[in-house]
């Protein structure tokens, strides 16, 4: 159906995926007073993980079916 | 510090720039060649999203808590990833319907009430307030501190007049009966790069310019020990995780119920299909836009003394660095990011107290006699306009009242708690269909006063126009009634109590009013119509459950009375295309009504357009028993119009087989009979001479011997030409039937030819012609019938032998191999074939025009024939005077096999 076609179960669960790796426990882990390459890790943690969500919502919605 | 004028100057260059954008983009879509429907120029147009609240107030909210910024962006992208759940839906649902406001999508799902559009318009002027007067705050702070202030001025009161008066020129100069504002989306998506590009530019120059690099802040920021609390901000400095969560839910909601976001995304959409990019676009627009959001924070806490106006920090960083043109390009980025979201979300406001707030109303009073007024374009253009003044000036008097005690960041948060508001009844709306108007209402109305009750009232009070003790004893000393702990409920940041007591009240008014009532039977129909919008053809209208009368002059005056007269011709005249009739045969059914509803929609809104029609259509009750059935019978036919459909195209299919075999058969027919007129004709011939000649002898038995013995060796050779025609069309007659007997063996060709040669020796002697057959050593076989071949191989010896000059004539036979092929050459020194002959020679019944008589014109056609069924060639070849040749091909059978039998 139209309406709930593969590509609009994939992106759910993308932000699924997102929700849980920007909620407790997953920011926990990460809010750590440390630094990777001079930046702080949940700094680095946030911008990383936001830019991999991304790159796989891309992924999803331009991949030819 | 920069010269008032210099700034004053540059930022009505800019608008004016702006605005010539607006006004180029509006001149290429009348002409039919939209510059903005492209998904890039979308994506862009989204980002109306980033406000001056992203542009000053993120670093102000990052200086405060290290990472409380983020939610604002990260929430959105989660809600993006599920936009092709959600708003692919509320776009077809909003295209078909022709949508105008998030109001009117609510209005319209709750069976097109008016009241519900009214409490929606309301509770998102009211919500929206307080966002409005952040962007007055952040572009006169931000005017301030670039110009070090202009003395005895109200910088905020005179920010909004001025962009009042050019929203007014931007977004109310015509009245489009689409809703469309193309000129204002073209100019918003360049604000966008604008606000990206200068915040962007300050970015690197603090980050690379000021400090080495991000290590380097980071290692200061480390270093000193106010803070180092900030490098693992969450559960501390940053609140709690609940905090966090609701910041990211609330953030998931504004993304769609922010009504400029709703404007830009559902209104202004020009292609579902721009979706698509959109969804990364747009979050990555949206993390560019923050990657320097922490340097820039912890550069100016590093750089400036404690307690500096962190919101500032992306304008006084370069000016403490003496970067002036810097600062100016700052400036302009935040005026971009602030006119943007004004523009957008006042005009997107006015649309919405015009056609579901005022429009109602007026209607409705009978004293204005407004549903009589020949011509409303002006009035609606004047609501609007005054709509949009008011808004900017409301906005004025809450920053005023209430928003110089908040910092930039909650003041929006307190708008995006309002708009939030809208979630349940809209979401609700559009995957169940249980939701009723009366639900929606208590839903609406108990989460809005809940908003009021927490997040409004105490910014009052927090800015002593109201007394604290409000804050700290609850009204009238009632400790559970306090603002910030209702019910005793403590330890929650004000956002996240907020959320929870106000989503709470919302969502339980809207399911339990909910299911306390039936819906009705218009908020029936509706629901279907937006549940299952994907479940109906994208092309078909919505089913019609009308039953009434209307005049066809009072639709057309009605309309005419809103879009104008020429507009609502065209109108009319689109709606006879569409349907296939004449203009003047329209007639005035339920179609014509429906149509006329939704055409009015896109101008006043569908709970004003359905007063409207009600007032001239004689509109019979119908029972919810009766639209049960008809939306029963009305997906049933669908069905069986789809098999329908599917008949009818085979149908069409077999016709056209049909018809092309009847043609087939026509032509056959036709050459049946021609040929049928030929043979009588070639039969006569002959039969007529032996018949004259018979008559001759029979009447003179005194005829001299000699001459006797001439007309019998003529009737004798006509009765062999009688006979071989009566071969021939007998021997083509089976070819062409398919009856004909192939005897299919491995031929050799070089016995053939000899052969076919000893046989014609006789005839060849005769006329004295001199014949040469020059073949090969070996060639391989061909796969055929020797008999036919033969039969091919003579017809051409005895054609050469009939056009040779007997005494003089050559006939030479070749046979080659080449290409997979055995090629046999006939050629002779006769009179050749000329150029326009050389194909039909080959036709039945057709012959060269100087041909010798005895020919029946056949042979050839059956040569053709016989070569063609072995899958060779047959044609010829000739030099005018110097003689033809004859050629024909043969496949050759497997190579292999040929040598061997060579």
């Amino acid at each position: 159906m139209e309406e709930f076609d593969v590509r609009a179960q994939r992106l759910a669960a993308l932000a699924l995926l997102g929700f849980l790796l920007f909620s407790y426990p997953l920011l926990a882990a990460f809010n750590v007073e440390a630094s990777v390459f001079g930046i702080p890790v949940l700094y680095a943690y946030f911008f990383v993980a936001w830019a991999a969500l991304i790159a796989l919502m891309a992924l999803v919605v331009e991949r030819r079916e | 510090m920069l010269a008032t004028w210099t700034v004053v100057f540059i930022s009505f260059c800019y608008l004016g720039l702006l605005f010539a954008i607006a006004y180029y983009a509006d001149e290429r879509a009348d002409a039919g060649r939209s510059v903005i429907a492209s998904p890039y120029i979308y994506s862009l147009s989204l980002a109306v999203y980033a406000t001056a609240w992203t542009f000053y107030g993120s670093v102000g909210r990052a200086a405060e808590n290290g990472v409380g910024f983020l939610p604002i962006y990260i929430g959105p992208t989660l809600m993006i990833a599920l936009w092709w759940l959600v708003m692919r839906k509320i776009l077809r649902i909003s295209k078909q319907n022709r949508i105008t406001s998030l109001a009117d999508f609510i209005a319209s799902r709750y069976g097109k009430s008016a009241l519900l559009g009214g409490v929606v318009t309301v509770i998102a002027v009211i919500g929206i307030l307080p966002y409005i007067s952040l962007q007055l705050k952040a572009v006169s702070a931000s005017f301030t501190t670039i110009t070090g202030g202009v003395p005895g001025a109200d910088t905020a009161l005179w920010v909004a007049l001025i962009l009042a008066a050019f929203t007014v020129l931007f977004g109310t100069r015509h009245l489009d009966a689409s809703e469309h504002h193309e000129g204002m989306v073209a100019a918003i998506a360049f604000e966008s790069l604008v606000k990206l590009i200068a915040f962007l530019a300050v970015g690197a120059w603090v980050t690379w310019g000021l400090y080495n690099g991000f290590g380097d802040i980071f290692a200061r920021a480390a270093a000193a020990p106010e803070l180092s609390a900030m490098l693992a901000p969450l559960g501390g400095v940053a609140g709690d995780y609940s905090s966090w969560i609701w910041l990211t839910i609330l953030s998931m909601f504004a993304i769609i119920f922010l009504p400029r976001q709703f404007q830009v995304t559902v209104i202004e959409n020009k292609d579902e299909k721009h979706l698509r990019k959109a969804i990364w676009l747009f979050p990555l627009y949206m993390l560019a836009i923050n990657i320097f959001v922490l340097p820039l924070a912890f550069g100016g806490l590093l750089h400036f003394p404690k307690g500096s106006d962190a919101d500032a920090f992306v304008l006084t960083l370069p000016m403490a660095g003496k970067q002036e043109l810097l600062a100016l390009v700052v400036f302009i980025g935040g005026l971009s990011a602030a006119t943007g979201m004004v523009i957008v979300e006042t005009i997107a406001l006015s649309t919405m107290v015009c056609n579901d707030l005022l429009m109602p109303v007026l209607l409705r009073m009978r004293a204005l006699r407004l549903t009589e007024r020949r011509d409303l374009t002006g009035l609606l253009l004047g609501i609007r306009r005054g709509a949009i003044l008011l808004i900017l000036l409301l906005g004025y008097l809450y920053f005023r009242l209430a928003g110089e005690a908040y910092a930039l960041v909650s003041i929006g948060l307190i708008s995006f708690a309002a708009v939030a508001q809208f979630a349940p009844a809209t979401l609700g709306g559009i995957f169940w269909k249980g939701g009723t108007r009366r639900g929606a209402l208590v839903g609406l109305s108990a989460g809005f006063a809940v908003w009021v009750y927490t997040l409004l009232l105490p910014a009052f009070a927090r800015s002593g126009w109201l007394p604290l003790s409000f804050l700290d004893t609850g009204p009238f000393g009632i400790e559970l009634l306090k603002p910030l702990a209702l019910f005793g409920v403590s330890g929650l940041d004000q956002i996240t109590h907020a959320m929870i007591w106000s989503m709470l009240a919302n969502v339980g008014g809207y399911v339990t009013v909910s299911l306390l009532r039936a819906p009705s039977v218009e908020e029936h129909r509706q629901a279907s119509l937006f549940v299952d919008v994907f479940k109906r053809p994208r092309e078909a209208a919505s089913p019609r459950f009308w039953r009434g009368t209307a005049s066809l002059r009072d639709l057309y005056d009605l309309l005419a009375r809103f879009v104008g007269a020429q507009a609502a011709e065209e109108v009319f005249a689109a709606y006879a295309r569409v349907r296939h009739v004449e203009r003047s045969q329209v007639q005035a059914d339920a179609d014509l009504v429906h149509y006329v509803e939704t055409q009015l929609a896109g101008v006043i809104g569908a709970a004003s357009a359905h007063i409207m029609i009600a007032s001239v259509v004689k509109e019979e009750a119908l029972s919810l028993d009766e639209v049960r059935t008809m939306l029963d019978e009305a997906s049933q036919i669908i069905v069986y119009s789809h098999r329908l459909e599917q008949k009818s195209q085979e149908l069409e299919r077999a016709t056209q087989e049909l018809r092309a075999a009847n043609e087939r058969l026509t032509e056959l027919d036709r050459l049946k009979d021609e040929f049928v007129a030929t043979v009588s004709h070639e039969l006569r011939t002959p039969l007529t001479s032996i018949r004259a000649f018979s008559q001759i002898l029979y009447d003179n038995p005194q005829m001299a011997g000699e001459q006797r013995a001439q007309f019998l060796a003529i009737i004798t050779k006509e009765t062999e030409r009688l006979t071989r025609l009566i071969n021939q069309v007998l021997d083509l007659a089976r070819i062409e039937a398919g009856r004909a007997e192939w005897r299919v063996a491995g031929v050799d060709m070089r016995a053939l030819l000899a052969d076919a040669l000893a046989r014609m020796s006789q005839v060849f002697q005769e006329r004295r012609i001199a014949v040469q057959l020059r073949t090969p050593e070996r060639v391989p076989v061909v796969r055929a019938d020797v008999d036919r071949i033969i039969q091919v191989v003579l017809n051409l010896l005895s054609n050469a032998a009939k056009f040779c000059e007997p005494g003089r004539g050559r006939v030479e036979i070749g046979l080659i191999e080449e290409g997979g092929f055995l090629r046999v050459d006939v050629r002779d020194n006769g009179p050749g074939v000329d150029a326009r002959d050389r194909e039909i020679i080959f036709d039945k019944f057709r012959q060269a025009g100087r041909s010798p008589a005895g020919g029946s014109g056949l042979g050839l056609h059956i040569c053709r024939r016989i070569v063609e069924h072995f899958g060779g060639r047959i044609w010829v070849t000739s030099g005018g005077g110097k003689g033809s040749c004859f050629s024909f091909t043969l496949p050759c059978a497997d190579a292999t096999l040929s040598r061997q039998a060579a």
